[in-house]
């Protein structure tokens, strides 16, 4: 540094919040008398526009090339102010504040010390503020396209939304059918509308759209880079089904020798397939899948004299041959929109659902009452002679739901309303049936729900406040063991059908996308969000936005509105065609660095690699940040043995002066 | 000592964590004695949160129906266990010194001779005349520690579990040994009847006798003990297992075989104190399958949705308020005879006793008997 810095020190009041316990006078008339410091002024908002001006007018008069600002924390205005500087042509990392809010005047209340304190903070930022150096903003060039993973309705929202702003969508989905869950329902509340009827038109949209690459039966492999240039590695899984030349016409599925024995995914086992499938008639593609670990030739290499479905198939699209596929392409952004698991009833035993054919879950009793389900639409528990309509209906709500003694402590949002939707079908389609719902809470909060849950009342549904401990059997029936806790009476209600109302809960395969993203899960297990209000569908990894239950437990609506934030997350980042990537990163000094590999592993971002350099002579190993990823955390410059990874504007050069400063001072 | 002062000093709200109930209705849902009294014990729970009406709250006769079968804390979604809200009132009564005789003797017999059956301590042994058994020292090694139960030590009719045990054991050759005379109450009653502080003094006895020895594993005959030592006493050295664990065991490395054949149908009842609140189901079964020639039948109500027999809380000492419906044991009995079951086999000293009377009071004994599983595999094997 030739010149000797000239620093400008402000000091906020922000209105009486730092005013009031700290003496902001005396703290500025502290600051002018210390070293370099050109000026020092108080201001009572100094992130307003006058307040900046004031900076402004500073560095152009007095020359100021340095500048402290003592106000809020960083994460509120350090933003604000570097612009201040850039508007008065500094360079913005020159400037440096003290937190004299949240950590002085917030948590303190004796003022005399309070100022003291502020000082001190005041003095430190000071001795860093001049060792700093400039540092450049950089850009890189986004790649036009977005990849969705998951095909539920949230996905399909997105991919819908981006793929209608012009940008090309790679979609990946685990299944043979894009839908998810909502494919499975029968109706929709609170509004009744069929959801095949509203969901697979979206479906359709989006095989044919010519901006979205569907990949179905397909597996995320791998992903690396960072925002705007991500490389995404899919499996497409072998279907033994050549997807050009399949029809959809269904004959290999009625010939297979294994028709009628497996049970179907879609139905919930409560109706059958063959080893080839089409999921469910309206599915997306339209093109049949091989179940491999089903099929007679393909699990024992022989079928009969012959797999029938190659001879039932026209159009010769039966290839046992195939193999699973590997693509790979470029993406800017990414959606993880993988949706929710149902819990695992058996895990109260005391329900008895492993024990009895007739306590079945919600999904369940949607296929049963879909008119394209098993049943045809009629509600019909057990096979043959054994087979019945049920004339005593309950419902129990919140299984696996706001339950700590199965570790689930959250509500699951949809139960109550997907409750009061079935009760609802029941009632119309077994207009004899009693029908009852218990209930701890009814948690109605969306719009038009509240009004859904009172029609459904008073079309007959009872609503009895207890939630049951137990069923057991007596004779043909089950047997209901509860309090009404409105009346205080204990109730052994003899139903039967118990239609369990299982919460939603995250996938069991949720790692998968975990280990590929390092995304964060919250407490419940469901993928983080970047701030519970603030960044919704953002997640701690720039470019990675999230939709739908995948993030937490939702209804459609919400998801569905997620979903196109998350989209138009995305096209931010689309549109903009460039992206900012952190100034303050980390940086390896390749000449001292030892090649130990430990920054690589804290790193949480991935962001460090091993890579080989010529050293005179020698071949060694050494440390690289790749400055795209690196969010500037810290951790390798923490960490590192040989002080090699230093952290911009946090160089021990600059922080150790700013540490003995508050350490010596009275 | 500190800890008593802490118990002390929180609010029965607190201690028992009364605001976190959200009335949900579960644990009077799942209580199996509802159908015979008026006890709601989540009626209990709400109405313990006004705190001036504790004692008019444990002078309510149906506190004492309780059989302490833990179901609701089982089964309560906020942690809460409820149980031990009535379990809080009886204490109050105790405080008094307001109880039943019976239970203030059962107490005091505790306190004095280290059971809660009026009996001496120096007649503790006596079920053992004429037993090869092993007796063993504090500071002695032993691999697996007896620990024999009060009812069974003392009650003739179930005497036998304790015998057959001791045949088996020396017939599978395993480091094994009793405590003898200076064993004492575990005390689980005595906490389930209210006695906080004599419970406390057990824990502190008990454990120190328990640790004295050198002894891997502390094996309990009866479910309430092996409840008590394993979830109740914080500081001991031995790993708590049941005896059906043990035997298990010994039925796996083929240590035991179980050689006579024995053409029953056997039914399996689950104890609470094993099954519903420590999660052993499985034990007992596969020593049943292992008999030969025996068919195992289920109950409906099985393993986590068993029936309580009514026999815990303290009901071997009051009555209770329960008049209503028919007694559980008895509900239990008919449901076996049902599944034509010959033999109800239990795992616990006081299902023997509860369903024992159940049977007679039902006239089934040409029918069916009520069997522990060691008194009816002792037999068979050789
Ligand atoms: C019984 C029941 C009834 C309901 N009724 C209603 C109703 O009437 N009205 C209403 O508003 N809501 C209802 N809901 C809620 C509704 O199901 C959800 O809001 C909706 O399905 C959420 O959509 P999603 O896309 O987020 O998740 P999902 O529907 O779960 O879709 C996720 C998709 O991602 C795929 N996937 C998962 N992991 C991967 C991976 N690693 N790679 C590739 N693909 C992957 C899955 O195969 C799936 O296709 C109901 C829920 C239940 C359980
Ligand atoms: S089960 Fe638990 S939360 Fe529900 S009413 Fe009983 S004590 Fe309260
Ligand atoms: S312990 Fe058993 S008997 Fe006692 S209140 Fe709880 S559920 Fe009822």
């Amino acid at each position: 540094m030739n010149n000797k810095p000239k620093i400008g020190v402000y000091v906020c009041h922000c209105g009486m919040n730092i005013a009031k316990t700290v003496d902001v006078e005396a703290v500025s008339e502290f600051a002018s008398r210390l070293p370099y410091v050109k000026v020092a002024r108080n201001y009572s908002y100094m992130c307003s526009d006058p307040g900046q001006q004031l900076i402004k007018e500073d560095i152009k008069n007095e020359g100021l090339t340095r500048v402290v600002v003592a106000s809020c924390s960083p994460r509120m205005h350090e933003n604000t102010f570097r612009k201040t500087l850039a508007a008065a042509g500094l360079n913005p990392y020159y400037l440096e504040m003290a937190n004299i809010r949240e950590h002085c005047s917030w948590v303190h209340e004796n003022r005399e010390e309070a100022t003291a304190k502020a000082k001190k903070l005041v003095y430190a930022a000071v001795a860093k503020v001049r060792l700093l150096e400039p540092l450049e903003e950089k850009e890189v060039e986004v790649e036009p396209s977005a990849l969705i993973v998951g095909g539920g309705i949230a996905g399909i929202q997105a991919a819908l939304d981006i793929a209608a702003a012009g940008f090309k969508v790679y979609m990946v989905e685990k299944t043979p059918s894009v839908g998810g869950k909502m494919s499975q329902l029968d109706k929709t509340f609170p509004t009744l509308d069929c959801s095949a009827c509203i969901l697979t038109p979206k479906m359709v949209d989006v095989a044919s759209h010519p901006n979205i690459e569907l990949m179905t039966y397909s597996q995320v492999e791998d992903i690396t880079g960072y925002v705007g240039n991500f490389n995404v590695k899919v499996r497409k899984k072998a279907r033994y089904v050549d997807i050009n030349k399949c029809t959809g016409c269904g004959a290999c599925a009625q010939e297979c020798r294994l028709a009628g024995t497996i049970p179907s995914e879609f139905n919930m086992g409560l109706g059958k397939r063959a080893a080839i499938y089409l999921p469910f008639p309206q599915a997306v593609p339209a093109k049949y899948t091989i179940d491999k670990e089903r099929c007679l030739f393909l699990t024992r290499g022989k079928c009969g004299k012959g797999p029938k479905c190659i001879e039932a198939c026209a159009a010769g699209a039966i290839n046992f041959e195939q193999q699973d596929e590997i693509v790979e392409f470029k993406v800017g952004t990414i959606i993880i929109a993988t949706g929710y698991e149902l819990f695992d009833p058996a895990k109260k035993p005391e329900y008895g659902y492993a024990d009895y054919d007739n306590v079945i879950t919600g999904l369940e009793l949607e296929r049963l009452v879909a008119a394209s389900g098993p049943t045809g639409g009629e509600i019909v528990i057990g096979k043959g002679e054994k087979a019945i309509v049920p004339k005593e209906v309950a419902f129990i709500s919140c299984v696996g739901s706001r339950d700590e003694s199965v570790g689930k402590p959250y509500c699951s949002r949809v139960c109550c309303m997907y409750s009061a939707k079935l009760a609802h079908l029941v009632t119309e389609k077994l207009p004899d049936a009693n029908v009852r719902i218990y209930y701890m809470d009814v948690r109605a909060f969306g719009k038009g729900y509240e009004e859904f849950y009172d029609r459904v009342r008073r079309e007959g549904v009872r609503y009895i406040r207890g939630n049951p401990s137990e069923i057991f059997k007596r004779g043909d029936k089950l047997v209901i063991k509860a309090e009404d806790t409105l009346a205080g009476r204990t109730l052994e209600d003899e139903v039967d059908l118990v239609v369990l109302a299982t919460g939603l809960e995250p996938r069991q395969d949720a790692r998968e996308i975990i280990d590929i993203l390092k995304l964060s899960q919250s407490a419940d297990g469901f993928y983080l969000e970047a701030h519970p209000k603030l960044a919704p569908v953002d997640t701690a990894t720039d470019g990675v936005y999230l939709a739908g239950c995948a993030q937490g437990p939702k209804d459609i609506p919400d998801t569905v509105a997620q979903a196109k934030g998350a989209a138009s997350s995305a096209l931010i980042l689309l549109s903009s065609g460039k992206v900012k990537v952190q100034a303050q990163i980390s940086n390896i000094n390749e000449a001292t660095c030892r090649g130990c590999g430990y920054c690589v592993e804290i790193c949480p971002f991935g962001a460090i690699d091993l890579v080989e350099v010529n050293r005179m002579g020698n071949i060694v190993q050494v440390a690289r940040v790749n400055e795209a990823l690196c969010k500037g955390c810290g951790a390798c410059a923490a960490g590192c043995f040989s002080g090699s990874a230093q952290q911009k504007s946090f160089k021990d050069q600059q922080i150790l002066p700013q540490i003995a400063v508050l350490g010596a001072m009275k | 000592m500190n800890t008593d002062l802490n118990t002390e000093m929180q609010s029965f709200i607190q201690k028992y964590d009364l605001l976190g109930c959200i009335q949900c209705g579960r644990c009077t849902g799942g209580c199996p004695v509802t159908v015979r009294t008026n006890l709601n014990v989540r009626r209990i729970v709400y109405d313990s949160r006004n705190e001036e009406v504790l004692e008019e709250l444990a002078k309510l006769p149906e506190i004492w129906d309780c059989t302490a079968c833990n179901t609701c804390a089982v089964r309560c979604p906020k942690g809460l266990k409820p149980v031990e809200v009535l379990i809080g009132l009886r204490n109050i009564l105790v405080e008094e010194g307001s109880v039943e005789p019976t239970v203030r003797d059962a107490l005091e017999s505790i306190f004095r001779e280290g059971n809660p059956w009026n009996k001496s301590r120096a007649t503790r042994c006596d079920w053992m005349e004429g037993l090869d058994v092993r007796i063993v020292e504090p500071g002695e090694k032993v691999e697996n520690l007896i620990f024999v139960c009060c009812t069974i030590a003392y009650d003739p009719k179930v005497q036998g579990i304790a015998k057959n045990l001791v045949k088996i054991l020396n017939k599978a050759g395993v480091d094994y040994g009793f405590i003898g005379e200076s064993e004492s109450c575990c005390a689980s009653e005595a906490h389930n009847m209210g006695e906080e502080g004599l419970f406390e003094m057990a824990i502190e006895d008990n454990t120190e006798l328990l640790n004295s020895y050198e002894a891997k594993r502390l094996v309990a005959i009866s479910p309430h003990c092996y409840a008590a030592f394993k979830n109740q006493y914080p500081d001991l050295k031995a790993e708590v297992i049941h005896y059906t664990h043990l035997l298990k065991e010994l039925l796996e490395e083929k240590k035991i075989t179980i050689t006579k054949e024995c053409a029953e149908k056997v039914i399996f009842h689950d104890p609470c104190f094993l099954g519903k609140q420590n999660n052993v189901f499985d034990e007992p079964r596969y020593i049943l399958k292992q008999v030969g020639g025996a068919e195992l039948v289920e109950f409906d109500r099985k393993r986590e949705r068993s029936l309580c027999c009514e026999g815990g809380g303290g009901k071997m000492w009051v009555e209770g308020s329960a008049t209503k419906a028919e007694r559980l044991a008895e509900t239990r009995v008919k449901d076996a005879r049902e599944r034509e079951a010959t033999v109800l086999a239990v795992a616990c000293p006081f299902c023997v006793l509860t369903l024992d009377d159940a049977l007679k009071a039902r006239g089934f004994e040409e029918e069916m008997r009520v069997a522990e599983i060691l008194e009816f595999i002792g037999p068979l094997v050789e």
